[in-house]
């Protein structure tokens, strides 16, 4: 089933830590196998902050191997090694768990996609996201349990987007978890309800272009089907609006940037999405109970009609 | 296959392969009788004077807690109940067998009023999808806008939404009324067997798509038309029906009822080419 939800602050930041976990925790019963935050916070544009994974959670339900915490310890040393050896200085690191960690990077460069390419080919190492403001943490558990987990209630920025992960075509892991990176764009990130059929059919198209795939989650398609049409130099809408007829299924999806959030649904309307709107916020989500965790006053909401696409800046 | 015109209605039923049996259900038991005045009710529901109100606050309540508390509520001969602080919750004033007035100050989520027969309900507020599906009887008032699958397999009474609607509006359903005051999506009237749908705005793609039955009068634009559904002749007696109806819903009175477009199934599906005389009665 899977729950999506997602708000943007439209001249003003906000907790947005804080709120997204209470719309998330909202949807936690349309799953809760994972859950994923990508947050847009407030920073002074100057370093990337880069969140990867050196190892999976292994803890109760999950579907991956048992790794010694010493092969983490292996696997970051190389990252630190590649990352000096391209030149990127690492500004402040955090490491909230053995397989979880944050680095803020001094790096100039506009294309991410040799960067990535380097890092990733480190055995057991994903960027989980790469940007200047985006930060995606995505673990195992509810939306309260990955946010204590990561202390993101804390976190000050302008919009986010998140999803609750009930799992069905892929495993219980990080990797299988949404968000997704816009990979190698900087500050996208994904976020589905829905099923993809023409997943295997496209992802054979975007990997012989030189587009990457971590998982075989199906919506993982999505972030590279945007990111590949804005390479090709689409715009954010521009893109969104060609997969409605490029990806076959059913799916309501949101997309973000670092100064824009987008939703789009298929064109039989078969995954469900409530939106309100205001001149300073938007919030949206699965279930009109999202909303209400943000928004416990009266509103006016509405669902977006089949092939509908929109995008809001902040 | 034993000719059918010629055997008794045991063996007619028995050989189009139906089956016969004794049906010892409660409700099989009860039968209409004028005469007797507790069988206008179902069995177990209760007599309520719409004079006596109550305000009910659910907003610490989970939905099985809210619906057994207006359980409770209409056993105590309450008759009009104002809900407050819905809060978008799911499945509220679910199974609701009842005459009863049931306002709700607020939105509800899912499947609120789901299998209802009988209350007048209205919800100042947003409604998710699947609202009132399998309503058997009564009337819902939705004052802003609705989701998806409004009115899905609605056997009778009176829906009435005065904003907009999401897809698959009055999806299999089987009786009827349908009304919307603005806009409605994709698939509207897929696969509906009897009744009205009424929509004052624009409407989606595949209208009507597969519907065996029914009738859909469309004010605005069409997206396109599902198979089989087809335009029909708007009669005076049409026009007629439609500004009754209106009027008694509240919404669009001063509508050019004249101008509308009137759809139905032009019943050229397979299921109609591939299915005996008799067979085809039994699929409307």
């Amino acid at each position: 089933m899977c729950g999506i939800a997602g708000l943007i602050h439209r001249g003003k930041s906000s907790n947005v830590g804080s709120e997204l976990q209470g719309m998330l925790q909202a949807l936690k019963h349309r799953g809760e196998d994972s859950t994923g935050y990508a947050l847009y916070g407030d920073t002074d544009g100057k370093n990337f902050i880069m969140r990867f994974k050196v190892g999976e959670n292994v803890g109760e339900g999950s579907s991956s191997v048992m790794e010694d915490v010493s092969v983490y310890d292996e696997r970051k040393k190389i990252v630190d090694q590649t990352l000096a050896e391209m030149g990127a200085k690492i500004v402040k690191e955090e490491r909230t768990l053995p397989y979880s960690l944050r680095y803020e990077i001094d790096f100039e460069t506009k294309d991410l996609l040799d960067f990535s390419q380097r890092i990733e080919s480190i055995p057991g190492v994903e960027i989980l996201s790469m940007g200047k403001s985006l930060e995606v943490i995505k673990d195992l558990g509810n939306a309260k349990m990955v946010c204590d987990r990561y202390s993101l209630d804390k976190l000050v920025g302008t919009h986010a987007i998140g999803h609750a992960r009930m799992a069905t075509e892929s495993g219980v892991d990080i990797k299988s978890a949404h968000p997704f990176w816009g990979y190698p764009f900087s500050d996208v990130s994904v976020v589905h309800n829905g099923q993809l059929t023409n997943y295997w059919n496209n992802r054979r198209v975007l990997e012989n272009k030189g587009m990457r795939f971590m998982s075989e989650c199906d919506s993982e398609l999505i972030a590279v089907y945007i990111a590949q049409k804005m390479r090709e130099g689409a715009s954010l809408e521009e893109g969104m609006k060609d997969s409605l007829s490029g990806l076959d299924g059913v799916f309501t999806y949101f997309v973000a940037t670092k100064d824009s959030l987008g939703m789009a649904k298929d064109t039989m309307a078969a995954k469900p999405l409530v939106l309100y709107e205001s001149d300073d916020l938007v919030a949206m989500g699965s279930e009109e109970i999202a909303i209400r965790s943000v928004l416990p006053h009266e509103i006016d909401t509405y669902d977006p009609f089949d092939g509908e696409v929109k995008v809001w800046q902040i | 296959m034993a000719n059918i015109k010629t055997i008794d209605k045991k063996s007619k039923a028995q050989s189009m392969g139906m089956h016969t049996e004794v049906l010892t259900g409660r409700t099989q038991q009860k039968f209409f009788n004028p005469d007797e005045a507790e069988n206008f009710y179902y069995f177990g529901t209760y007599d309520v004077d719409f004079n006596k109100r109550t305000d009910l606050d659910v907003m610490n309540m989970s939905a099985p807690e809210a619906n057994k508390e207006i359980d409770n509520l209409m056993s105590q001969g309450y008759g009009t109940i104002v809900i407050k602080n819905p809060q978008g919750k799911h499945s509220l004033g679910v199974g609701i067998l009842n005459k009863l007035n049931l306002i709700f100050e607020g939105s509800l989520g899912y499947f609120g009023m789901g299998s209802c027969d009988g209350p007048i309900v209205r919800i100042n507020g947003r409604v998710g999808w699947s609202c009132a599906e399998n309503l058997m009887a009564g009337k819902v008032v939705i004052e802003k806008n609705a989701g998806s699958c409004f009115g899905a397999a609605i056997r009778g009474g009176d829906l009435i939404c005065k904003g907009s609607v999401g897809a698959r509006t009055g999806i299999d359903m089987k009786g009827g009324t349908i009304i919307i005051g603005g806009d409605a999506g994709a698939f509207t009237g897929f696969m509906m067997q009897r009744g009205r749908i009424i929509i004052l705005g624009d409407v989606g793609i595949n209208l009507g798509d597969s519907m065996y039955d029914g009738t859909i009068f469309v004010g605005g634009e069409i997206g396109s038309y599902g198979s089989d559904a087809v335009d029909s002749e708007l009669t005076l007696s049409d026009q007629d029906w439609l500004r009754r109806k209106l009027k008694v819903a509240e919404i669009g009175e001063d509508f050019d009822v004249s101008k509308m477009k009137k759809i139905v199934a032009g019943k050229k599906l397979w299921n109609y080419d591939n299915l005996e005389p008799t067979e085809k009665k039994g699929a409307i």
